[in-house]
């Protein structure tokens, strides 16, 4: 954990006075510590990136298939930096945090934040752990629009960014997901205008009803369907709305969880975030033009069967990329696991990837 | 030259001829890039910068790993990530053949590309024209592929490709046909297996 007590402007105008930031690492910093990668999480990960806590060993990091020894990001050669963003529910200070000013949980008083944000109190964490500049910068999904805004905030910080499942904007399909998840939350009574801590509840109905939605989206019918098909719970239909398919088994199930783990206010200013992130904003909408200052050389994955950010949207990057001449490669995998293809293990995903950072000189 | 270099240039004679048309430190789009040999070689032989596109999985990953940029998009959907005149050299070596929209392609061709460098099989050669005439599709080694097997789709002869050339009003610059990685002056479409050309937009 790091504490900061200068205070961070935020896009919104607001600002917070101080501020932790949750961070894990992996491997080690090389003497000319050219080596270090940072990995940014997307909505519901954390800086818990890879391998299992001596206390916790159920609680394996969100992307132990790429981060390790021997793996694709291998950290026998780089240093791994795995860091929770402002405005989280998993270690840095989000709205669940006690605000200074008042002596209580900031609750609905805490700040819209924005990958903006993100990039600035990362690279304050770098500067603290003495990282001028990184090899790599690689996320997934949110996660990949924090890696391509460190190439627009800080072009001289990143040699290279590795943007996977992304998209530069949101399109009004998604941010449409978004809302309906934000209004399951703030329709829930216990929802008490984001209040609710200390009225001692959680408004898990809304947050339950806002992950099987994300869920929906984050998986590919073919997936779904592979998966669960029409199979049913119970031995025949119940005429009655209790569960009878599988699939509404599945979904319940990981409403439920998320609704145990995750903060519902941090839930509303992560889709906030993801919808507003839009780099053109400020070029007329023109993204070759926001990404002329980006330096970086840029690997660009997407996946056939995700629907949530699908191949059109890399592609949008990837010509404006070309369109200022950057140093990109793309490749679109036929993976059948939809948006979360990126999280799983795919076998040609994970090949490129290891070549891509094997060729990365330190 | 390493020993590995000079078998790939025994292996694709083309890619010399190519190489010599590439201006140093122009801007390339190999099309149908393959593992990435030939822009690693332009790189090596002009520090001419590129980019691949290519949509095998197996042939990306294995130009990642040569450190070539490469592009996973499908070719016969056409050039649409690339501006108009954004590149100095747009190739498509040892392409044409297996490409389905091959009006479209040359088309995009010349119009991302100052210049378009585009090489193929001749199948005008006379040992193909002498296997046809014997009943049997011909099979080469400019044409290695079974006829149940072969990704070519689009076989043509020298002289078909310029009358194309001639439709689609693509001005040929200069050509060079080769046999066994040697040139061919006399009757080009009869003794080259291997034809390679330099064109630009009418």
């Amino acid at each position: 954990m790091a504490h900061f007590d200068a205070p961070i402007k935020l896009r919104s105008g607001a600002e917070l006075p101080a501020y932790d930031i949750a961070y894990e690492t992996y491997g080690e910093l090389n003497a000319a510590r050219s080596n270090a990668v940072l990995v940014c999480h997307a909505l519901n990960a954390s800086h818990h990136v890879a391998g299992v806590y001596a206390n916790e060993p159920g609680n394996l990091g969100w992307w132990d298939n790429l981060v390790g020894p021997g793996k694709p990001l291998d950290t026998r050669r780089f240093f791994v930096l795995g860091s929770n963003y402002l405005g989280s529910c998993f270690g840095s200070t989000g709205p669940a945090s006690v605000n200074p000013a008042s002596g209580k949980p900031w609750g609905a008083d805490f700040p819209v934040v924005t990958v903006e944000d993100w990039v600035e109190s990362q690279a304050r964490l770098a500067d603290r752990l003495g990282i001028e500049r990184f090899a790599a910068v690689i996320g997934g999904s949110l996660g990949a629009m924090q890696g391509l805004q460190w190439t627009l905030s800080y072009p001289q910080r990143v040699r290279h960014s590795l943007v996977i499942a992304a998209a530069p904007r949101l399109t009004p399909q998604n941010i449409a997901f978004n809302e309906v998840a934000r209004q399951a939350i703030m329709t829930d009574p216990d929802f008490h205008g984001g209040h609710y801590y200390e009225k001692g509840v959680v408004p898990t109905r809304g947050l339950r009803i806002a992950r099987m939605i994300g869920h929906i989206t984050y998986l590919s019918g073919e997936a779904m369907s592979e998966k669960f098909g029409r199979l049913l719970r119970r031995k025949s239909l119940g005429f009655d709305f209790d569960i009878d398919f599988e699939i509404e088994s599945y979904l319940r199930y990981q409403g439920d969880k998320f609704s145990t783990y995750f903060d519902a206010n941090t839930y509303l200013r992560i889709t906030k975030a993801l919808d507003y992130f839009d780099p053109a904003g400020d070029f007329g909408g023109n993204l070759a033009s926001a990404l002329a200052r980006a330096r970086a050389a840029f690997l660009v994955v997407s996946f056939k069967s995700d629907w949530r950010f699908p191949p059109s949207c890399s592609r949008e990057l990837v010509r404006a990329l070309l369109d200022n001449r950057r140093i990109v490669s793309y490749l679109e995998i036929d993976a059948p696991g939809g948006h979360d293809a990126f999280l799983l293990e795919d076998p040609r995903y994970h090949a490129a990837l290891r070549a891509y950072f094997a060729n990365i000189d330190l | 030259m390493t020993g590995q270099e000079q078998a790939l240039l025994a292996a694709r004679p083309d890619f010399v001829a190519i190489a010599h048309w590439v201006t140093p430190g122009a801007r390339v789009l190999d099309l149908g890039c393959g593992d990435g040999s030939l822009l690693r070689y332009l790189w090596q032989a002009r520090e001419a910068p590129g980019y691949g596109v290519e949509i095998d999985d197996d042939s990306v990953i294995a130009c990642v790993a040569n450190d070539v940029n490469v592009l996973q998009v499908d070719l016969e959907s056409g050039l649409s990530l690339f501006a108009d005149a954004s590149f100095d050299c747009v190739i498509l070596s040892q392409t044409l053949q297996a490409v389905h929209h091959t009006e479209g392609i040359l088309r995009e061709m010349v119009r991302v590309g100052r210049e378009a460098i585009v090489s193929f099989p001749n199948f005008g050669h006379w040992n193909a024209r002498m296997q046809v005439a014997l009943g049997r599709m011909p099979v080469s080694a400019s044409l290695p592929y079974e006829w149940y097997e072969t990704p070519n789709v689009h076989h043509c002869t020298i002289s078909d490709f310029e009358d194309l050339c001639r439709r689609l009003d693509i001005r040929i610059r200069e050509r060079l046909v080769l046999h066994e990685g040697k040139p061919v002056t006399l009757l080009p479409n009869f003794l080259g297996s291997l034809a390679v050309y330099r064109c630009t937009a009418g």
